[in-house]
C-alpha cells in the first residue's frame, strides 16, 4: 500500500519534470500557458488562505500580486536609474537586485501590505470585507497608475520595461541552456522554478492546515464568537491570515514581472481579483487539491478556447469577436460546474454523512430513572470504541 | 474552608432605557454547581454575556481564582479561565468533533507559524499533546467514536456534549453552560445531568444557567434567582424555593390569594 502510494508520488514527480520538455515540442507558447498557470496557482494557494481557512471573503488579492511585480519590476530595472539620477551615480552598472533578495522582500512586502489592508477591516466579514477588500484592491491600481508625477516612480500607465531575468545559481534564466543535448528555452527555465515555489506552497499551505493556527483560523471562519470564547485571539489571527495569504500574492507577482519582462497597472485589474477568487471557490473552497484544480483549469481554460473561439468566429463571418466569445465561454463554463457542482470541482471530503444518533446504549433504560432524584454516579461517562 | 472560584459584585448594565442588570453579585466555591435562574428577560444572559466579556459592564468587581480579571475581551476572559457554552449551539460545523475539541486547547498551547510550517520537534510533540488530550475529552463526554465526524452531522444531545468537551478544553477554573437542556427531550436531559454531576464530582466548579427548574433544583448547590435585572433570592435550592418573591416572579404576584 505505502510502496503503492511512493510509486504514485514518483510518477507524478516525473511527470511533472518532462511535462515541459513534451509540450515546448509543440512550441513554447504552451510552456507559456503552463507557466501562467503555475502562477495563478500560487496565487490562489494563497488567496485559500485568506478565503478558504478563514473565511475573510477579499477581492482585492491582485493588490498584493501587484506589490510584488511593482517591488520586482523597481529593484531589478533601468526605470528607478532612469528617474533618478542619484540611484543611477549609486549603481553605475544599473539596479539588478539579485532574487535572493528580491523574493523574500516580495513576500515581506506583500506580507505588510496584506497586514495594512487587514487592520482597518478586521470588524467586517462577508460582503462588507468583500467591498472594503475590493477598494483596496482598486486603489494600489489606481496609484501605480498615477505615480509618475511629480517625481516618476512607477512610470504610470506606461509600466516598467526591460525587467531582468532572474539570474541562479550561475543559470541565466533568460537564455537558452543546453543540458543532456537538449534545450532549455526560457519558458522551460522559469517552469521549473515556479514548480518549485509551487510544491513549496503547497507544503507550506498543508501544513499550516494541520496545525494549530490553521485550526484556529478555521474556527474564526465557521464561527468567529465562538472562536473567541475558546480563547483565540481573532484579531491577531486574522491579520496573520491576511499577512500570509499576501506573501504567495507577492512571490506570484514577482515571479510574472521577471517572466514577463514588463509590467504596467493594466495587468492588475479587478478582473484579476475576481478571476483568483472564482478558482477557488470553483476549484473547492478550503481544499488544496481542488483549488489547485481550479486554478489550473480556468487560467487554461481561456487559453484553450481560443482554439474553439476561432472556427466559430470563422462561421459567424468574423461578425463575433474572438476574445468576447471567449469570455462567454468560460462564463458558461463556469455557470455549468457551479450548477452541477456546487461545493466545487474538489471539495473537502465529507465526513460522518450517516452519523448516527446518540452512542448511548443505556440510554433506553435510563429514563425509567425517577427524574427528581439524582441518578447514580454514571459509569458509561468514557466508553472507547 | 472551600476555595473561592468565581466572586463578583455590584455589576450593572443599562441598554438605553433599560436598566437590564442591578448590583448583582454572585460568589462561586470550588467544586460547586451554581444556578442562575429566572424568567424570561430577567437579565441572565446579559449577566452571562458579561462575566464573558461579550458585554462591557458599567459597574462591577470581577475576580476568578482569587485574581481579579476584566471581562473587556471574549478571548481574553477564556484565557483567565472562564469557558463557556451557549444557548444555541455554536460549534465550528464544517470541522470534525475532535478538530472542535482541539481548538479548544488553543489558548494552552503556544506553537506558532513557523513551529508548523518546519514541523519542529516542539510542534509534533505538542500537536500530539492537543490531539490525545481532545480524544481523551471526547471520550469523557461519550461521543469519542464519533471523533471524525464533522460536527455539524452529529446528533443535537451529542452536540451539546462536544460543546462541553471543547469547554473542558481550555483547562477551565470555571464552566459557564448557557442552558445546556434547551431543546432536550426527557432522557437528553437525564444524561446531560449525570454527565454535568460527573465534571462536578472531578472536583470541575460549573455556573448553570437553566430554564428547566427541575433540573437545576436537582444539580445546583447554590442558586441564585433573577428578575427585572435584580437579585431578588440567593441560596441553596430549597431556601430559593420558599422565597416568596421566587414564588411570585414566577407565578404572578396574587397566586396566594387563590
Amino acid at each position: 500500500m505505502k510502496d503503492n502510494k511512493t510509486l504514485q508520488y514518483l510518477l507524478i514527480g516525473i511527470g511533472l519534470l518532462i511535462l515541459p520538455l513534451i509540450a515546448q515540442q509543440f512550441g513554447n507558447a504552451w510552456v507559456r500557458i503552463i507557466d501562467i498557470a503555475l502562477l495563478y496557482v500560487l496565487l490562489a494557494l494563497g488567496l485559500n488562505i485568506v478565503v478558504g481557512y478563514a473565511g475573510l471573503l477579499d477581492l482585492g488579492y491582485v493588490a498584493f500580486y501587484a506589490v510584488g511585480a511593482y517591488m520586482f519590476g523597481l529593484l531589478a530595472s533601468p526605470q528607478l536609474t532612469d528617474a533618478f539620477p542619484s540611484i543611477a551615480a549609486a549603481f553605475p552598472n544599473g539596479l539588478h537586485t539579485p532574487w535572493w533578495v528580491v523574493i523574500p522582500l516580495g513576500a515581506v512586502l506583500a506580507g505588510l501590505a496584506g497586514m495594512l489592508l487587514g487592520a482597518p477591516t478586521l470588524k467586517l466579514r462577508g460582503d462588507y470585507l468583500a467591498i472594503v477588500t475590493l477598494g483596496f484592491g482598486e486603489i494600489v491600481r489606481v496609484f501605480m497608475n498615477n505615480l509618475d508625477a511629480p517625481v516618476n516612480i512607477t512610470n504610470g500607465p506606461k509600466g516598467i520595461a526591460q525587467i531582468d531575468d532572474i539570474s541562479m545559481f550561475g543559470v541565466h534564466f533568460g537564455k537558452t541552456q543546453h543540458l543532456f543535448g537538449m534545450d532549455f528555452p526560457k519558458v522551460t527555465n522559469y517552469y521549473y522554478l515556479f514548480l518549485i515555489l509551487v510544491l513549496f506552497a503547497i507544503l507550506v499551505c498543508y501544513r499550516l492546515e494541520r496545525s494549530r493556527i490553521g485550526r484556529a483560523w478555521m474556527a474564526i471562519r465557521e464561527d468567529e464568537i465562538a472562536a473567541k470564547a475558546m480563547g483565540i485571539n481573532t484579531r491577531n489571527l486574522k491579520l496573520l491570515a491576511f499577512g500570509m495569504g499576501a506573501t504567495f500574492g507577492g512571490v506570484s507577482g514577482a515571479m510574472f514581472a521577471t517572466f514577463q519582462g514588463f509590467i504596467s497597472p493594466e495587468s492588475f485589474s479587478l478582473q484579476e481579483s475576481v478571476m483568483i477568487v472564482a478558482m477557488v471557490v470553483l476549484g473547492g473552497i478550503g481544499h488544496l487539491p481542488g483549488v489547485i484544480v481550479g486554478a489550473l483549469l480556468l487560467s487554461a481554460l481561456p487559453e484553450v478556447l481560443r482554439y474553439v473561439a476561432g472556427p466559430l468566429q470563422a462561421m459567424t463571418g468574423g461578425r463575433l469577436d474572438a476574445s468576447i466569445l471567449r469570455q462567454l465561454l468560460i462564463a458558461l463554463a463556469m455557470i455549468g460546474i457551479m450548477l452541477s457542482r456546487p461545493r466545487g470541482l474538489w471539495p473537502s471530503p465529507e465526513h460522518g454523512k450517516a452519523a448516527a444518533t446518540s452512542p448511548l446504549p443505556q440510554a433506553t433504560h435510563m429514563h425509567l430513572a425517577p427524574a427528581e432524584q439524582i441518578p447514580p454516579p454514571v459509569t458509561h461517562i468514557a466508553p472507547t470504541e | 474552608m472551600s476555595e473561592t472560584i468565581l466572586k463578583v459584585s455590584g455589576v450593572s448594565k443599562r441598554f438605553g432605557g433599560l436598566q437590564a442588570l442591578s448590583e448583582v453579585g454572585i460568589t462561586i466555591l470550588k467544586g460547586q454547581v451554581y444556578g442562575l435562574i429566572g424568567p424570561n428577560g430577567a437579565g441572565k444572559t446579559t449577566f452571562f454575556n458579561v462575566l464573558t466579556g461579550l458585554y462591557t459592564p458599567d459597574s462591577g468587581t470581577f475576580e476568578l481564582g482569587g485574581k481579579p480579571y476584566k471581562p473587556t475581551a471574549v478571548h481574553e476572559v477564556a484565557k483567565a479561565g472562564i469557558a463557556r457554552t451557549f444557548q444555541n449551539i455554536r460549534l465550528f460545523a464544517e470541522m470534525t468533533a475532535l478538530e472542535n475539541v482541539m481548538v479548544g486547547r488553543h489558548v494552552r498551547t503556544h506553537s506558532g507559524l513557523i513551529g508548523a510550517v518546519f514541523r519542529t520537534k516542539g510542534f509534533k510533540t505538542e500537536e500530539a499533546a492537543i490531539a490525545a488530550r481532545a480524544q481523551e475529552l471526547l471520550d469523557y463526554v461519550g461521543i469519542g467514536r464519533f471523533s471524525h465526524y464533522k460536527a455539524r452531522t452529529l446528533s443535537y444531545g451529542d452536540q451539546r456534549r462536544l460543546e462541553i468537551a471543547r469547554a473542558l478544553a481550555t483547562d477551565p477554573k470555571l464552566i459557564a453552560l448557557d442552558e445546556p437542556a434547551a431543546g432536550m427531550n426527557a432522557s437528553e436531559k437525564v444524561v446531560l445531568r449525570e454527565l454535568i454531576d460527573q465534571i462536578r464530582k472531578d472536583g470541575r466548579t460549573i455556573l448553570l444557567i437553566e430554564h428547566d427548574v427541575k433540573l437545576v433544583m436537582g444539580l445546583c448547590d447554590r442558586l441564585t434567582v433573577l428578575d427585572y435585572g435584580k437579585q431578588i433570592a440567593e441560596g441553596t435550592a430549597a431556601e430559593v424555593q420558599k422565597n416568596e418573591k421566587v414564588i411570585e416572579a414566577y407565578l404572578g404576584a396574587d397566586h396566594k390569594h387563590h
